[in-house]
């Protein structure tokens, strides 16, 4: 089978532990290589779990809390093969994975994330969130806070990782790491910016229409996606 | 024959990447688009596939070495072949021949009919020998390293004359060039030239103590301007007018190694003093490297100042992904006439540069018109 040039076929998973969405990204990116689906949106959250990247694993201090704490909290620890520092997710925080193949107009890994932040910046303007970027940094930001973080991988400009979107995250579990390894800016949330989140389901849509509309992708229904390869992939229990 | 394995370049603003992974060990065999290493480049990790399919006869960049795109960092051929050149990254300044008119970051091809050591290929880019005129005294006619000696030591004129030498860009020239070509295809440029008097600032500056530069007045004029003006302020990010609450002047720094622009955060709440102070303290910071990753971001318009310099008026590039660029001219005295009289007044040419994609030309006149009305009136 192949895909379809420009289809972005969207998954909304619930909450899926951190290293079985490692799994299932892993199936896709492969599937994704071959051309044997189209273009992936992975919209899911975590349970607590605090992950090193790749450029993290040099600057432990970047990790505040002893693994005493961690266990305390019951937060798990992992070291992950994305781009970044150290990062935090749980429950209440959209987090995105975009498996989209860049290749053949879109191979530029600036433009790519700058392209996530444009996304995410239009996807909380539809709540009446102004975030913007901030130079030499990644993420969207208001003001000295971040809002969503961004880390990414690619494999023959097959992208993973992706985004991490505060919606309604305890933002008080961020006080065990420095945030991707910046020191002196903080977290924010939508919920601690507008008082009252607004409703997943209406945030989902958003991200993953704003997402489309800035990789010119057309989302592919639901429905059809159901029985697709991808989701079986997704499925696949090793 | 080997192949050498380049850093790649992953977007067109990236100068370097990190090596954060060696998938393949000194010995393995790869297959080509087999990945062979990973890099990270600000946050984003990739694994980059082998060029050529081999055996991987040589690391030259070890994990956690960040080295400029283009670099040869593994080398790929067939098993037990002698590795080409033992020499580490970066890539060696290479003598470049008129004639030749080679790259040194092109694919090295050299020796590709003939086999040459390590030692004989130093030696004659140590001396500049021309390989090719010699004739070799080794096994099947190879060229040894008693041969280049033999050669340098008779003093034979090396065959082609070096004319030029080409050397790697430092990381800094190499971002300042690709910023001015990047603004350049990205804005539409347009140029307006106002003449400024400057008399009046002369009397205010003489009142004041300790006395501030004239860039300080015109600093002041730009921030209060901006702040009255907020088009000229925003930027353009592909389809989207960006609008900025804070006006962050940058002020052009010339270095004796480059070039730098540092930020005045929040320019349009400062008086003329301590714009002064905060100009001067940016400027002997950066010319100290004393700047920190903050003091440069955030621009949101920048002010070049080659008057400085002897320069009457120029017409800047704008600094990307701002709007909108003042270049002062030098502030002299010139005759000019005033109420029918010809007199001696000091006197400058501003020039705005701006990008006609957000800014029409009737609005950036208004602009400079708004400065020039701010510099020209009497001590308030």
């Amino acid at each position: 089978m192949t895909s379809e040039p420009g289809r972005l076929e969207v998954r909304k998973l619930g909450q899926v532990p951190y290293l079985k969405a490692i799994d299932g990204q892993r199936r896709l990116v492969e599937a994704r290589k071959r051309d044997e689906i189209p273009d992936q949106l992975l919209l899911l959250e975590h349970p607590s779990v605090i992950t090193v990247g790749v450029s993290g694993r040099r600057h432990r201090e970047n990790l505040l809390a002893s693994p005493a704490e961690l266990a305390r909290r019951n937060i798990d620890l992992l070291e992950v093969s994305r781009g970044g520092d150290v990062t935090y997710h749980g429950p209440g925080q959209l987090v995105g994975y975009p498996i989209l193949d860049l290749k053949p107009d879109r191979c530029d890994v600036h433009r790519y994330v700058r392209d996530l932040e444009e996304a995410l910046m239009r996807t909380v303007a539809r709540f009446g969130v102004t975030a913007g970027r901030v130079h030499g940094l990644t993420g969207i930001w208001v003001g000295n806070e971040k809002l969503a973080a961004i880390g990414v991988r690619l494999s023959r400009w097959v992208t993973s990782h992706g985004f991490a979107l505060n919606v309604t995250t305890q933002l008080d579990a961020f006080e065990l790491i420095v945030p991707c390894g910046i020191r002196g800016r903080g977290v924010t949330s939508l919920e601690r910016l507008l008082g009252a989140p607004p409703a997943w389901s209406d945030l989902e849509a958003a991200a993953a229409e704003e997402l489309a509309v800035c990789f010119e992708r057309s989302i592919v229904s639901s429905a059809v996606s159901e029985n697709s390869t991808a989701a079986r992939l997704w499925a696949t229990r090793e | 024959m080997s192949t050498d394995v380049l850093m790649p370049q992953m977007g067109e603003s990236i100068a370097e990447g990190t090596v954060v992974r060696w998938i393949k060990k000194v010995g393995e065999t790869v297959d080509r688009d087999e990945p062979l290493f990973e890099i990270s480049t600000d946050k984003v990790d990739a694994e980059v596939p082998s060029p050529q399919g081999g055996v991987l006869l040589q690391i030259r960049t070890e994990v956690g070495e960040t080295v400029p795109i283009d670099t040869v960092v593994a080398v790929i051929g067939e098993a037990g072949e002698q590795v080409p050149s033992a020499e580490r990254a970066p890539p060696t300044p290479a003598a470049v021949s008129a004639t030749q008119g080679g790259s040194a970051a092109g694919p090295r091809s050299s020796g590709g009919a003939r086999r040459l050591s390590p030692v004989v290929r130093r030696l004659a880019a140590e001396y500049g020998v021309d390989l090719d005129s010699l004739r070799g005294t080794g096994d099947g006619g190879r060229i040894t390293k008693t041969d280049v000696l033999a050669s340098v030591q008779s003093g034979a004129p090396p065959a082609t004359v070096q004319v030029a030498r080409a050397e790697p860009m430092s990381v800094m020239r190499r971002q300042i060039a690709q910023h001015m070509v990047l603004s350049r295809r990205t804005a539409a440029h347009v140029h307006t030239i106002f003449e400024v008097d400057f008399t009046e600032v002369s009397v205010r500056r003489q009142a004041a103590e300790p006395r501030p530069t004239y860039l300080a007045y015109i600093a002041d004029a730009v921030a209060r301007t901006l702040s009255e003006m907020p088009v000229i302020n925003a930027s353009v990010e592909g389809d989207s007018v960006v609008s900025h609450d804070h006006v962050n002047l940058g002020i052009a720094v010339a270095l004796d190694w480059g070039l730098i622009v540092p930020v005045v955060k929040d320019a349009d709440r400062m008086t003329v003093s301590q714009l002064d102070l905060a100009i001067s303290d940016l400027a002997t910071r950066a010319r100290s490297k004393q700047l920190s990753p903050d003091d440069v971001a955030e621009g949101t318009f920048t002010i070049t100042n080659p008057g400085g310099f002897g320069s009457i008026a120029g017409l800047p590039i704008i600094n990307h992904p701002q709007s909108a660029i003042l270049c002062v001219g030098a502030i002299e005295k010139r005759p000019a006439v005033v109420d029918n009289a010809v007199l001696s007044r000091l006197r400058s040419y501003l020039t705005l540069g701006f990008d006609h994609r957000l800014i029409d030309g009737s609005v950036a006149d208004q602009f400079l018109a708004a400065i020039k009305q701010k510099l020209e009136a009497g001590a308030e």
